[in-house]
């Protein structure tokens, strides 16, 4: 029989967690968050040093060769954050002994798979037309809208990293002289930042 | 449908059960896996709890064939989510006056 507020008190508990557990995806990983960072900032360096000595990303059609560069960079630098993110989740979610693929793990993926796709088939055509200008702006404000849609998935604070990867975004839109730098800036450093918050506030 | 002096329902009286309907009230419809899996049960265990819910009218069960692996779906009614609501009222207020 139950009594004592105590009680009552464990049973709200225990509702909450429920409800969080079931719909949000609390397994990413901080430490996968800087790793990520760290290959955007050698992506980063990598390409400008490729196109240093002319004037980089300025409104001119890039040669084939420039073009595939940037292509096989980017591919290297996604394919290497992604994996290090399922990597990092599934090794913290064996450890807390939840299954690898619930709804909440299906729902965050879908919601940032929708934008993320529209903004990478946006990056091949600016790219094959030339525009490199445009590429660090637009694949910001997609990842940033992809962010702010997973924040409603996972930990709430990554949609206040989603509008930071936003505003980076129309940043560099308007300040196309320093949007390689910005772009450093959003999945670079932004990332590192996030990833020793998340550790920091969720895994100590 | 019993409830108890305190307003609190009878049914919920387990927190296995109460944890069955937490999930199922921020969730369209979960199957006996993921329940499982929230609440760290055993089979036999959560069966027996669902059972009793659905004889409640709190949930509905749907049987369907994946791949031709049976897969059951329990979904809150809105009986369900009711009782679930004045429920969470009731503790409210017990832990408020209890204050």
């Amino acid at each position: 029989m139950k009594k004592t507020e105590e009680d009552y008190l464990q049973d709200l508990r225990e509702i909450r967690s429920i409800m969080e557990r079931s719909t949000k995806f609390l397994s990413l990983s901080g430490i996968s968050g800087v790793l990520a960072g760290l290959y955007a900032l050698a992506g980063v360096y990598f390409v400008a040093g490729v196109f240093e000595g002319k004037q980089h990303l300025t409104y001119r059609s890039a040669s084939a060769a420039e073009m595939w560069i940037l292509l096989l960079t980017a591919i290297v630098v996604l394919v290497l954050a992604m994996s290090t993110a399922v990597i990092f989740s599934v090794k913290k979610r064996r450890k807390r002994g939840e299954k690898i693929w619930n709804a909440a793990a299906k729902a965050m993926l879908i919601n940032m798979a929708v934008p993320l796709v529209a903004g990478g088939f946006a990056a091949l055509i600016l790219l094959t037309k030339g525009l490199l200008l445009f590429l660090p702006p637009v694949t910001l404000i997609f990842y940033g809208l992809a962010l702010y849609n997973a924040g409603n998935y996972t930990f709430n604070d990554v949609k206040y990293f989603g509008v930071a990867q936003l505003v980076l975004g129309l940043l560099a839109l308007y300040f196309t002289a320093y949007s390689l730098l910005i772009w450093a800036l959003g999945f670079g450093i932004l990332h590192i930042i996030y990833g020793i918050y998340v550790n920091y506030k969720y895994e100590r | 449908m019993k409830i108890s002096i305190n307003g609190l329902h009878k049914a919920f009286e387990s927190r296995i059960r109460l944890g069955i309907m937490s999930a199922l009230a921020v969730n369209n419809a979960l199957d006996f896996s993921s329940l499982k899996d929230y609440l760290e049960v055993t089979d036999g265990n959560l069966a027996s709890h669902l059972k009793a819910l659905e004889k409640e009218d709190f949930i509905v069960v749907t049987k369907a064939f994946i791949d031709r692996k049976p897969n059951t779906k329990y979904t809150m009614t809105k009986q369900g989510r009711q009782a679930f609501e004045e429920h969470l009222t009731a503790l409210e207020n017990l832990i408020k006056s209890q204050k």
